[in-house]
């Protein structure tokens, strides 16, 4: 079953072209690698699909429809940078908990169904301990933590991650891999950016270099030795990347 | 010595003072929680001096203060979301822009008055023992429907206060639920300026939430702690004034005011000190 599909997708801010007639197709029980130099257009093809940016023209369906159509809880998205205020009056269990906000109906407690997704997700990340602490107490790792286990309680249809492993430790990074493959295994249609080129075949059933468009897709081992990675990277570094 | 403590309240109109003083202070410490949070503490003071404009359509044209008023602070809530969003300016400049347009309409259409009779002070200022039976039953109509709102819009509040980005992602429409924030925000501020006045009502809706924000981490302890300590400077702050002989919506908004050096104190000296 399909769950995500773009066809000639075109992405522009003002003036200036994020995707160029993109096309995809993510199918349920699959985990999608996105690699591409900065500015290539990873973090706004995730945008994009969590329907937060509007492409300029093209088809773009999730689940068979447009991602503000969607019923609300479907998507989960985890970006890059979460621009917070850490200051907010909330723990990590309050963090987390919003993830079930979606789905909850307006005037319902907080059922013990969600209670349970919540501890759920806590465990999952190895939050455990952590619960009762302030968002501003946090490590950068432990932070990234709580906002995967945010979108782990959501219980979601299609999960977005925006370079995840960013800045964690690799105890984390493993843990978070092996999290990934089990939901992706129970189905669950997984797209994430990443810059760790290494890991790429542990992580993904399927491999993507972007730069604005798709300039390789396929299995991660056969796209890694194809070169098409190496290749923009080298023409980045000695042509700089403005156009 | 009993009869001198209730001695404010054997008159009808400080009855209704005191209920006014009790909804107005729990509602605009309430609201004003994501105000705080949402660091919108500017907005208050531009829809207030915006509904100005409406009072003063609203004497020419004969008809309720209270909806000239609201209908003004309602439209400029709404325009201030329409600019922020379409203006490609932030939500501080689009206040500044459009509660000083509305407010220089009023003083446009109050200047060309021949003779302009409306008590402009009370407007400015409040008159709290002014408030009416009716004025008394709309504050209570309006005040429910705000809480009933603010109920209902809980959750999908606090994640878009917290984490507009993300809460849109996961489909929750941030987009409405900041208009609806601002409209509920345009009707508090309109309940409560017969009690505090267009100058005042701002501090209402800032300062007891940045008291609450001192002595707690967690969010739901912060709003009820804001509304309490919202109540407590209305009804108390109005019993003071009765006998310092001082105007009230300037008595409460000290109080409140006091109160929050008093929690930010309390959180240098004894909440730093027990972490070390």
């Amino acid at each position: 079953m399909t769950a995500v599909r773009l066809r000639e997708i075109t992405v522009r801010y003002e003036r200036i072209l994020a995707l160029e007639r993109m096309d995809l197709t993510l199918d349920r029980g699959q985990a999608l690698g996105i690699v591409g130099p900065n500015g290539s257009g990873k973090s706004t093809l995730l945008k994009t699909i969590a329907g937060l940016v509007t492409p300029e023209s093209g088809i773009l369906e999730v689940f068979g429809v447009l991602p503000n159509a969607l019923e609300p809880g479907t998507i989960a998205y985890v970006p890059q940078v979460e621009a917070v205020d850490w200051s907010f009056p909330a723990d990590v269990y309050d963090v987390v908990a919003m993830g079930r906000f979606p789905r909850m109906g307006l005037l319902a407690r907080f059922p013990k169904r969600d209670r349970a997704a919540v501890d759920r997700a806590l465990d999952a990340l190895r939050l455990g301990d952590l619960r009762h602490r302030h968002i501003s107490q946090l490590s950068g790792g432990q932070q990234q933590r709580a906002f995967v286990a945010r979108a782990i309680a959501q219980d979601p249809r299609l999960l977005l991650l925006d370079e995840p492993t960013t800045g964690v430790d690799a105890a984390t990074e493993e843990a978070l891999r092996e999290l990934v493959r089990g939901l992706v295994a129970q189905g669950l249609p997984v797209l994430m950016t990443t810059h760790d080129l290494d890991r790429a075949v542990d992580w993904f059933d399927r491999l993507m270099v972007l730069d604005r468009r798709v300039l390789a897709i396929g299995d991660p081992g056969e796209v890694l030795a194809s070169g098409a990675y190496a290749a923009i990277r080298e023409h980045a570094h000695t042509h700089g990347h403005a156009r | 010595m009993i009869d001198a403590l209730l001695a404010p309240f054997q008159f009808a109109f400080m009855q209704r003072a005191f209920v006014a003083a009790l909804i107005v202070g729990t509602l605009c410490s309430v609201i004003g929680t994501y105000v705080v949070l949402r660091k919108l503490s500017f907005i208050g003071d531009g829809l207030a001096h915006a509904s100005f404009a409406g009072i003063v359509v609203a004497y020419l044209r004969g008809f309720d203060y209270y909806i000239g008023a609201a209908i003004v602070a309602v439209l400029t809530a709404l325009g201030i979301g329409y600019v922020n969003r379409r203006g490609l300016v932030s939500l501080d400049t689009a206040i500044g822009v459009l509660f000083t347009a509305a407010f220089a309409l009023g003083v446009f259409l109050m200047s060309r008055l021949p003779n302009y009779s409306v008590d402009l002070q009370s407007f400015l200022f409040g008159n709290i023992l002014a408030v009416s039976r009716g004025d008394l039953e709309l504050i209570l109509t309006l005040a429910l429907a705000v809480c009933v709102c603010l109920t209902l819009l809980y959750r999908p509040l606090l994640y878009t206060s917290f984490d507009p980005v993300v809460a849109q992602a996961s489909g929750i429409r941030a987009g409405f639920i900041e208009y609806a924030l601002l409209v509920l925000l345009a009707l508090t501020i309109i309940i409560s300026l017969e009690a505090v006045g267009i100058v005042l009502v701002a501090a209402l809706l800032v300062t007891p939430p940045a008291a609450a924000y001192q002595l707690t981490r967690r969010f739901t302890r912060m709003i009820v702690l804001s509304g309490c300590i919202g109540a407590t400077c209305g009804v108390v702050g109005l019993y003071a004034s009765y006998y310092l002989h001082a105007a009230s919506g300037a008595t409460i908004v000290l109080l409140a005011t006091l109160v929050f050096f008093t929690a930010m104190g309390y959180r240098i000296l004894i909440l730093n000190r027990q972490r070390g």
